[in-house]
């Protein structure tokens, strides 16, 4: 049931509540709209039933696991909530003075230093709301840096074939055309295939690394060295940061720039969409084009700098200073960790997927790259599994939701068929990931005995098995009252 | 095993081309591909009037798992799309080799004879299983 159909026009929140005389005089009157706007009117009570309702019948990070690979679905620390919830952060106005501000922007500048500390990156900027944001960014800087050496002719962005889709996205909405780069059986890049990509035309090449196929990219040292002799840049996408967190820098890679997912890696909330924080980093060269505002500590007072002090940045990201609530968890995660912590972050995500990886193998599930060590996370394909038994991935993933379990990322990367993506994270304990490798196995023989009871899954769900195919060919979006 | 006809001419990334006559060949994609893919939700067609290269992006199908490019296999000018496909992309899952996705003025007919042949592409399809 939608909140709209809750709704009885002139149904207030304060039902016994004496009628307030509505406070709208100091608004002229060619201002005011004419028509009532059509939003749902309900009781208070009513309003907290809804969505207290609608949020026990959500499938969370705090109710179930949560393999989801790629998304770093880890615990977001309790601590790092309440600390930014603190009222003086809270009620802070984003357009409020500097000198009312101090506090908050010591905090943004100090994971400023953080973030450009544990990447290997020279400058930071907290600007990005988001991933995608972030990787727009760093391709702007890329471009505007191109653009100030006068090196108009490079046009293209190498993107591997096992990226995320948000890289060429990126690229493009940057106004490049992409090239795609195979990758070769065992998961690296095919460095035959980007030597013959790589020429005059080369703007630079994206990679995530770890890459979406849960490996580690061997030759990153020699893949850094060809786009730079050709005159290329370097993007790190951060998604799979975790796995090397406090261990490796980016920056030491060779990467010129990166973002960071702070929902995934620095542990804030995500899902539904969101709000995220893509901050990006920066080398030396790209650091006059970062995003503004930038937080700046003269020694005394710390001050945002705009396009006045940083004349040749991309520009503003964002009408403020980025997703503040956001900065702020992941800033207090950060200092609730610090060096020592975020390296037990990269041992113990990267320990969690390959005993998750090695206990399903034993179990007679296929990983899709079998010679290769796990990062924080890997796939398994259930090709064998669809030929032998006539159940599919996604019957394989809506089964797991019946046994209290959020399935991992199905049929991606592309390049995997009938694949699962699974990605524990450093904060589930051993006895939850031998739980999930005891619900694969009996789903597997569920399978063999009873298919329908698999092919048929979700069962114990608020809602069965959505017409996927339906949904995205006819989308229905609008809410209509009844005629 | 997929339905892979005698008289159509394929490329390795799973398209088929049929000769239409006049130096015009129509392009698909393959009941191997549409079986990969799954219910097709969305049809992305080409321009007519584009030049296209073998190898080159002509076209995009997504299906609920996945999108991915539509290759040409063939150089030359698109003189034609099939507008039905934007209406009704189910069409390609369900009749792939009657639902051509767009057709392509040879700039050399001779091309085609290079593409693989049925025998070629479903050694291909099963080299891709292992």
């Amino acid at each position: 049931m939608l909140i709209f159909q809750h709704s009885r026009p002139g149904r207030r929140a304060r039902a016994q509540a004496p009628k307030e005389k509505a406070g709208l005089d100091a608004i002229p009157e060619q201002f005011l709209r004419r028509s009532r706007p059509r939003l749902p009117e309900v009781s208070e009570l009513q309003a907290v039933r809804h969505y207290t309702r609608l949020s026990q019948k959500n499938f969370s990070i705090d109710t179930q696991f949560y393999p989801l690979g790629s998304c770093t679905m880890k615990y977001n620390p309790r601590g790092a909530n309440r600390l930014a919830m603190l009222p003086g952060f809270l009620a802070r106005h984003p357009l409020a003075p500097e000198s009312h501000s101090q506090g908050f922007l010591s905090a943004m500048h100090e994971l400023q230093e953080i973030l450009a500390k544990v990447t290997g990156m020279a400058a930071v900027s907290l600007a990005p709301m988001a991933g995608a944001q972030g990787e727009f960014a760093g391709v702007a800087m890329i471009r505007a840096y191109h653009q100030a050496r006068g090196d108009g002719g490079r046009t293209e962005i190498l993107v591997p074939d096992a990226a995320h889709g948000t890289n060429p996205a990126s690229a493009v909405m940057c106004g490049y055309r992409v090239r795609e780069i195979p990758t070769l059986a065992e998961g690296d890049v095919d460095l035959e295939a980007l030597r013959r990509a790589l020429g005059p035309q080369t703007a630079g090449i994206m990679l995530t690394n770890p890459s979406t196929l849960g490996v580690f990219e061997r030759h990153i040292a020699t893949i850094a060295e060809m786009v730079h002799e050709a005159g290329g840049l370097l993007y790190y996408d951060g998604a799979n940061l975790n796995a090397i967190l406090g261990r490796v820098r980016p920056g030491d890679m060779g990467f010129d720039v990166i973002h960071v997912n702070l929902h995934k890696t620095f542990s804030t909330p995500h899902g539904g969409g969101g709000p995220g924080a893509g901050p990006v980093g920066v080398g030396e060269r790209l650091a006059p084009y970062l995003p503004v505002p930038l937080v700046d500590f003269d020694g005394h007072d710390y001050r945002l700098l705009t396009e006045k002090e940083r004349p040749e940045s991309i520009g503003r990201l964002s009408a403020f200073a980025g997703n503040a609530g956001v900065l702020l968890r992941a800033y207090v995660y950060a200092k609730m960790l610090g060096a020592e912590g975020m390296r037990r972050v990269a041992d113990y995500s990267t320990l969690n997927a390959n005993y998750l990886m090695k206990r399903l193998r034993a179990a007679g599930f296929t990983p899709a790259y079998p010679s290769r060590r796990a990062t924080h996370e890997f796939i398994i394909t259930l090709k064998q599994e669809a030929k032998e038994l006539g159940v599919n991935a996604m019957d394989f993933a809506k089964r797991l939701l019946d046994l209290g379990m959020h399935a991992p990322t199905t049929y991606f990367p592309l390049l995997v068929p009938e694949c699962f993506l699974i990605e524990p994270t450093e904060t589930e304990a051993k006895e939850t990931l031998d739980a999930f490798v005891e619900a694969m196995v009996r789903i597997r023989e569920e399978a063999r005995e009873a298919p329908e009871k698999v092919k048929g899954a979700p069962w114990t769900l608020p809602v069965r098995r959505l017409d996927d195919v339906r949904a995205a060919r006819e989308p229905d979006l609008k809410w209509e009252p009844p005629a | 095993m997929s339905e892979i006809p005698d008289d159509l001419r394929y490329t390795a990334t799973h398209e088929w081309a049929r000769d239409e006559g006049d130096g015009i060949a129509a392009v698909g994609i393959t009941d191997h591909a549409q079986e990969l893919l799954g219910d097709l939700v969305f049809v992305e067609l080409p321009e007519p009037g584009t030049d296209v290269a073998a190898g080159g992006e002509c076209g995009v199908v997504e299906s609920v798992k996945a999108a991915s490019d539509v290759y040409s296999p063939l150089d030359g000018e698109v003189v034609e799309v099939n507008e039905a496909l934007a209406d009704s992309p189910e069409g390609i899952n369900e009749a792939p080799y009657e639902n051509w996705i767009f057709k392509v003025k040879m700039a050399d007919p001779a091309q085609l004879e290079a593409l693989l042949d049925a025998a070629a592409y479903a050694e291909a399809v099963e080299a891709e299983e292992h």
